[in-house]
């Protein structure tokens, strides 16, 4: 291997442009001052840890002026008092034990930071300083210098301490602390051996047992009642019924037994019921600390923008604050907070966020710029149309989709069951009553308690929370991560598919280049590769990948014009690069113009133009006919339709294509499908598509990258498994089956339970054993079939 | 045999300090983080070694 990669960051080195120090090898200037940095400050073995673990600084001049901002600034802090002051910071470039290391130990980098805690999962660091030594502007700029810019944005804005609800964990503990307790001191009473001294400590064991029933049954199971009352409220059976009733007559039974001398009870039943079910809670929550499922625009946008006084002085004001005909500056890679027109003369806006197109769009002065947008290039001016939450993107969160929320839209399998399970055990509650009072007052509640506990349809409860959690974690696996267990549950019951094009079919990764033209010399070859060199321009960079790889020349000037293209002198050549009017084609016919491309000129001959088309994610052809057997498939575009002949030749027959679609309108035509009755399933991207994905029954969101952005959603699918969304579908339907094959055997377990129960047999010794038992193997099934199926391709 | 009274008696309020300890740790967030923490327990002892691997090096520079 002759590549070098640098020490740094990793990337490959391009030879010209080595830097060697230290003995080691840099790609740029960047990594090797945070290398000095480090070095300086005897940190090295930041490099020990994890081979190349840092990234390249980006020049953020300017871009946190408004840290200084004191109104700014006490919403951002987590904590400030005196002179300490703690403030949370995301930053995405945390990937591993190097990063956590040398985040940890800034205070030896800077005095003033007194102490910093990095949460991995999270991506956070949680730095405490001294305000009066340092402010969190120059720590932020520290950050950033050593390849760690933190991500600072609205959401930053309203943060209040976010306390965690935690009392799951609690009442499990209690369950857990409980159960173990009364398993140990029921010992005695299952042997029933009628030895003296055993019989002689019973009432102490047995009040033991009672007073540690209290908190499992009080506490810990206090959720199912609640829920329970909730669920005859409005009536809905629901599963939490039986069992509420079961625990109830469960205690009530085992106090009277106990206080009776008929029996120990089942207490100990009682405690190990409420453990499990909780466990299966437990298990079902699944999270991804480092995905964010409920983002909105306020992810994206920035904390403040800087607003040109009419006395030309700058502020940094919180975007809140922007009214209709403040004057904004807006600098490179800024995000276009609110709408607007462009008062500079040229811009480059680049609305990736919003549509997922990585071209950026050209705007002149006087054109109206949309928020979302962001600026590329150089500094522009804009005049202020609407503020903030009046903007066209922002006001996509005004819908009522928004506002309200959705409490439960659909009934889970688990309660479709039990609206008929309830019924019928309570029917043979009462059936077995009856037909013993004539023989036996006694018998006849025994039996009537027996059946409602030995029904408590713990093993039926447990069977979708444990295979729901199973499958999560498998599909977690496959970087298919979900907002949570029913998401599995909607994805089963999807018939029909809707896709935004750009950006979600298509990747705006690798563009898909055709050139048009006279034939290109190796010659002039090398002098467009070396032009295009120079240009941050996404389109130059996409063709400089394109073109093959040559020698390096010197360019004697090179100028890149905003929203027109590259001027360059090379030797005596002048080369133009850019759009057909800047380059001056000489046959420009206007259906060309619908296409995105780049016309090359080399001196005075003009040699063709390089033509951009949508590259569709691999495989995109063969996963949309192998849905289209079970689903319907539609694509929506916010483009216009220059690619609709295209498409119809990728796509199955039978798909519809909508074409220029605004966000509400995508969310409209959502709507419109489920009015007739069908699950929609929305795969989409950007901003533009969140209200669709709102509004849809299984919202998906594709992401490059899924730590860093994806509007609020069900679902996050990393882009590089976007063919497997079928697999993961189809195991979302072998999800049902395994709980409908479940559902079969834990009523097989309340079948035995039962006859037990009618005939009067219950002993507390039994019932202690159908429960655990019918439990682990629930528990066994499921999670054996989840993983056979999931293997199956 | 009535010290079996004393016995159980111990041994439950064993488990209760055992429970109580529990709930402290999980309310002051020890289990909200359950990644960094076993990264970070393998630094504590590099950050000692390294300044004295390094000190020397960097003095000859400054020399």
């Amino acid at each position: 291997m002759s590549e070098q990669s640098c020490f740094h960051c990793g990337i490959t080195i391009v030879k010209s442009e080595e830097i060697n120090f230290d003995d080691k090898n840099f790609c740029c200037n960047g990594c090797k001052t945070v290398y000095e940095i480090f070095s300086l400050h005897d940190m090295t073995c930041y490099y020990d840890f994890e081979k190349s673990p840092g990234a390249t600084p980006k020049d953020i001049q300017g871009k946190y002026d408004f840290l200084e901002n004191e109104a700014i600034l006490a919403k951002v802090l987590e904590f400030q008092e005196a002179n300490t002051a703690i403030v949370s910071l995301n930053i995405p470039h945390i990937h591993c034990s190097s990063c956590i290391w040398i985040l940890e130990n800034l205070n030896r980098i800077q005095p003033g930071i007194n102490a910093s805690q990095v949460n991995f999962p999270e991506k956070k660091v949680r730095i405490t300083y001294n305000s009066d030594v340092i402010s969190l502007k120059s720590i932020v700029y520290l950050l950033s210098s050593i390849g760690y810019e933190p991500y600072i944005s609205l959401e930053n804005y309203e943060t209040g301490k976010n306390n965690v609800d935690r009392s799951l964990t609690y009442k499990l503990g209690v369950a857990f602390f409980c159960f173990g307790n009364i398993m140990l001191l029921s010992f005695p009473e299952y042997f029933e051996i009628k030895e003296f001294w055993l019989d002689n400590y019973k009432p102490f064991f047995r009040a033991l047992i009672f007073f540690l029933a209290l908190p499992s049954f009080l506490y810990s199971a206090s959720g199912y009642y609640v829920s329970a009352y909730k669920s005859i409220k409005s009536k809905m059976l629901n599963i939490d019924i039986p069992i509420a009733l079961g625990i109830i007559v469960m205690f009530v039974r085992s106090t009277f037994d106990m206080v009776m001398d008929y029996g120990p009870g089942f207490f100990d039943s009682l405690a190990g019921l409420v453990f499990f079910m909780l466990l299966g809670k437990m298990f079902q929550i699944k999270t991804y600390s480092f995905l964010s499922f409920e983002r909105d625009f306020k992810s994206y946008f920035p904390i403040a923008v800087t607003r040109i006084n009419p006395d030309t002085t700058e502020e940094s004001v919180p975007i809140y604050d922007v009214l209709k005909g403040n004057r904004l500056l807006i600098r490179n890679q800024e995000l276009i907070p609110v709408d607007g027109i462009l008062i500079s003369e040229k811009a480059e806006i680049d609305y990736s966020f919003v549509t997922g197109e990585a071209v950026p769009i050209a705007k002149k002065s006087g054109d109206k710029v949309f928020a979302g947008g962001k600026q590329i290039g150089k500094v522009i001016e804009m005049e202020v149309l609407h503020s903030v939450s009046q903007s066209y993107l922002t006001q996509l969160w005004s819908n009522e989709i928004f506002q309200k929320n959705v409490v439960q839209k659909h009934k889970t399998i688990t309660d479709a069951i039990s609206r008929y399970f309830t019924p019928i055990l309570l029917l043979i509650a009462f059936v077995g009553f009856g037909y013993w009072i004539f023989i036996d007052a006694t018998t006849a509640f025994n039996v009537f308690t027996a059946v409602l506990i030995v029904a408590c349809p713990c093993a039926l409860a447990l069977t979708a929370p444990f295979t729901f959690g199973n499958i999560l974690r498998i599909l977690g696996k496959q970087k298919f991560y979900l907002k949570n267990a029913l998401v599995i549950e909607q994805l089963a019951k999807v018939d029909t598919i809707v896709f935004d094009k750009t950006g979600t079919i298509t990747t705006n990764k690798k563009a898909n280049i055709a050139y048009d033209g006279k034939s290109i010399s190796e010659e002039d070859n090398t002098i467009i590769k070396n032009v295009l060199r120079g240009s941050n321009h996404p389109l130059s960079r996409m063709l400089y990948d394109f073109l093959p790889e040559t020698k390096r020349i010197k360019l004697d000037d090179f100028q890149e014009i905003t929203g027109k293209g590259i001027l360059a002198v090379v030797g005596d050549k002048q080369i133009k690069i850019g759009s057909a009017s800047f380059v001056g084609n000489p046959n420009l016919d206007t259906s060309e113009i619908e296409k995105t491309s780049l016309h090359i000129k080399i001196g005075e001959q003009y040699l063709g133009k390089f033509v951009f088309k949508n590259q569709y994610r691999d495989g995109l052809e063969n996963l949309f006919s192998r849905l289209n057997s079970n689903y319907q498939i539609k694509v929506l575009s916010g483009d216009n339709d220059g690619e609709r002949e295209n498409l119809e030749t990728i796509l199955p027959k039978n798909t519809e294509l909508v074409f220029n679609q605004k966000p509400e309108q995508k969310l409209e035509f959502i709507k419109k499908l489920q009015e007739e009755g069908k699950n929609v399933m929305m795969v989409g991207d950007g901003l533009n598509d969140a209200g669709a994905l709102a509004q849809s029954n299984v919202g998906v969101s594709i992401s490059e990258n899924v730590n860093v952005f994806s509007p609020a959603c069900d679902a996050i699918l990393d882009a590089n498994e976007f063919s497997k969304l079928d697999y993961f579908l189809k195991l979302s339907h072998n999800a049902i089956t395994i709980i409908k094959m479940s559902f079969v055997l834990s009523l097989l377990y309340n079948v035995v339970g039962l006859s037990f129960a009618v005939t009067g047999n219950l002993m507390p010794l039994v019932a202690a054993i159908i429960m655990p038992l019918s439990t682990i193997t629930i528990v066994s099934f499921v999670t054996l079939m989840s993983n056979f199926y999931s293997k199956r391709k | 045999m009535s010290v079996i009274y004393l016995l159980i008696s111990v041994s439950i309020f064993v488990a209760i300090g055992f429970f109580i300890a529990f709930i402290v740790a999980v309310k002051s967030g020890q289990y909200d983080d359950d990644y960094t923490p076993s990264v970070r327990i393998l630094f504590d002892d590099e950050t000692k070694i390294t300044p004295r691997d390094n000190k020397p090096k960097i003095e000859e520079k400054q020399v």
